[in-house]
């Protein structure tokens, strides 16, 4: 219901040389879920306390619907913050917890209850209302929490690594008990977090900070297919880059000549390609093949992650641990890098 | 079944006898003087017993009720000033860094270690430029003076341990700044409100010095009674105006004494920040 503009957003905290963030911009259309993604330190966090209301920006504008909130007090943005540590209000019930935000809103008591009833049914809490938040496990608080920013339906939710402090079996759970209640409610949805993980499986697109600057905004799979340049495909977990330059489709460089994909980076740069997109074998389908001789084999339990060595160059690869079994380093393979798994990066 | 270690149940009961040494056996002559028609040596109990003090000291010509009163107005007022300003100002030292902030630590702390006389001596040939000597309200300000450090300190303690995010997290779910003081600030810093005004009323009402010279003699408070009573040789009204005086601290003694805990964060001063 709420379209959020950053527009050259910027802060410098007094006493600091270097701006916390440096002029970001981000459009983020009604009712989807953005990421912003970067390590602890890089402004994503100062970046939604500025939206929240809770901070001032050095310079830039923030817009709802093309309108300034700037001058808007926090509590008259329609912007709830879920924090990281859930900060439940202690000494209140659950039920007193969830209900705050209509009370600060002057609605009726026994309309509160019935509101708070039909929240907590939604975040699948319904028994929980008269427990104190200190009774309750960190995945019920952070329902609670959830649920208590929800009940004031706001024009934006802002989330506070809302998956980072769960147990790996809840994480699933919770990212799609936030998903439904975003889409059903059209929120529009920010959250921040360090875990590109967090930010793949949870949002519709991801913006990714780095130094305070913004990287890449885009789909998730996209920072996987086409990163912008090597911090970004390294911070995706990406290993290989090799140097050689691009001339339309067709690559010539340290490994030799390969087919490229429509559409790359043109010009001398880095070849990049997720370690799990090769295949062992050749594929007569593509003449991109290499031959390699494997220097180590590490077994990671569901995979097995091979080093190759072409020419001088070593490469990554993730395969299925039945594919090389029998493989012994010093043993020599054929592999084959499908030219859709390539990118350029221009240096 | 959890077995308390000798040690630990030997020190407890070695305080507890301390304890009652110090505190309740010094009241026990006091308490039988107030009800004694005459006690001499070599007696160990009066021979005589009497309500006669006690008479005395409910009755209107001794003015006790009539200071009682007035002692109980001034510290009430004492407390409320104190945590007017212990609680901004042990907000400013419990979170904020800033400059000089040991220098305003000492400053705050300074009552309780130099002596009220030096102090009030200067205080005195303010006040009388300002009109405040033999009033009231003089007397009220003049009681900050020792009861602000513990007000202070208390509060310090409270919000270096107080999470402020709490308060963006109120304000982002609609309260206006005076709901969230009212309806997350202060709850939580209420034991430390609590702790701290205890001890400034107790504070307050145990003033002697700076009451007397600030007072000129004009506004009696409990303990001024009781001096001259105990002066006087009165040792069976002395008895019983000392009796009523100890009773507002135990009574708040009794109904605080769960914040008093060490787990409760209220008791924690300087050290926490």
């Amino acid at each position: 219901m709420t379209h959020v503009s950053i527009k050259e957003l910027t802060k410098v905290y007094p006493g600091a040389t270097e701006p916390s963030l440096d002029r970001l911009s981000l459009e983020i259309p009604t009712g989807e879920l953005t990421a912003l993604l970067g390590p602890s330190g890089c402004g994503k966090t100062t970046t939604m306390k500025m939206i929240a209301g809770l901070l001032e920006p050095t310079s830039g504008d923030v817009t709802f619907d093309g309108r300034s909130v700037l001058r808007d007090k926090p509590e008259h943005r329609g912007v709830v913050m879920v924090f990281q540590n859930y900060l439940l209000f202690p000494y209140m019930s659950v039920a007193d917890n969830v209900g705050f935000g209509l009370k600060m809103r002057k609605i009726d008591p026994a309309e509160i209850k019935r509101r708070v009833g039909e929240m907590l049914e939604m975040v699948k809490l319904p028994d929980l209302g008269d427990r104190k938040p200190s009774a309750l496990s960190g995945g019920q608080q952070q329902r609670v929490a959830l649920a208590r920013a929800l009940i004031v339906q706001p024009n934006v939710l802002l989330l506070d690594e809302p998956l980072s402090n769960l147990d790996a079996h809840l994480r699933f759970e919770m990212r799609d008990l936030i998903r439904s209640l975003q889409q059903d409610m059209g929120i529009t949805t920010i959250f921040v977090t360090h875990d590109q993980e967090e930010a793949v499986v949870l949002a519709d697109r991801v913006a990714l900070i780095l130094d305070g600057k913004m990287k890449q905004y885009d789909a998730p799979d996209a920072f996987y297919k086409r990163p912008v340049d090597e911090a970004t495909a390294r911070f995706f977990g990406g290993h290989n880059f090799i140097e050689g330059s691009a001339t339309g489709t067709r690559y010539e460089g340290a490994i030799g000549t390969l087919q490229l994909p429509e559409g790359v980076p043109q010009g001398p740069g880095k070849l990049t390609f997720r370690p799990e997109n090769l295949a062992l074998g050749a594929d007569p389908s593509t003449p991109n093949t290499l031959t390699a001789t494997i220097k180590d084999k590490i077994y990671l339990g569901t995979q097995t992650r091979l080093k190759l060595s072409v020419g001088s160059q070593i490469i990554d690869i993730i395969t299925n641990p039945n594919q090389v079994e029998t493989a012994t380093p010093g043993q020599t393979l054929t592999v084959t890098l499908p030219p859709e798994a390539l990118w350029m990066l221009n240096s | 079944m959890h077995q308390e270690p000798v040690l630990t149940r030997s020190f407890r009961v070695l305080t507890g006898i301390v304890l009652i040494t110090w505190l309740i056996l010094p009241l026990i002559p006091l308490a039988i003087w107030s009800f004694a028609k005459g006690w001499f040596f070599p007696d160990i109990l009066p021979k005589t017993w009497s309500l006669r003090a006690w008479e005395y000291a409910f009755s209107d010509t001794s003015g006790v009720i009539d200071s009682l009163w007035l002692t109980i107005g001034i510290s009430l007022a004492a407390t409320v000033l104190s945590i007017l300003v212990g609680v901004p100002a042990g907000r400013a030292l419990g979170m904020y860094k800033f400059r000089g902030k040991e220098a305003v630590e000492l400053m705050i702390l300074a009552p309780t270690i130099v002596p009220g006389i030096a102090v009030v001596l200067g205080i005195h040939s303010v006040f009388i430029s300002m009109g405040l000597n033999n009033t009231v309200f003089g007397v009220i300000l003049v009681h900050l003076i020792p009861t602000l450090p513990y007000m202070v300190l208390v509060m310090a303690g409270i919000f270096a341990n107080y999470d402020p995010a709490f308060e963006a997290q109120a304000r982002s779910l609609g309260a206006s700044a005076f709901k969230t003081f009212w309806y997350v600030t202060l709850p939580a810093i209420m034991p430390g409100i609590i702790v701290g005004g205890l001890f400034a009323f107790l504070v307050s009402w145990s003033q002697y010095i700076l009451t007397l010279l600030i007072g000129g003699g004009r506004v009696v408070t409990l303990p001024l009674l009781l001096f001259n009573f105990a002066t006087s040789g009165r040792n069976d009204i002395t008895g019983a105006i000392g009796m009523i005086y100890i009773l507002p601290g135990i009574i708040i003694l009794i109904l605080t004494a769960k914040h008093l805990s060490g787990r409760s964060g209220a008791v924690g001063g300087f050290g926490q920040i």
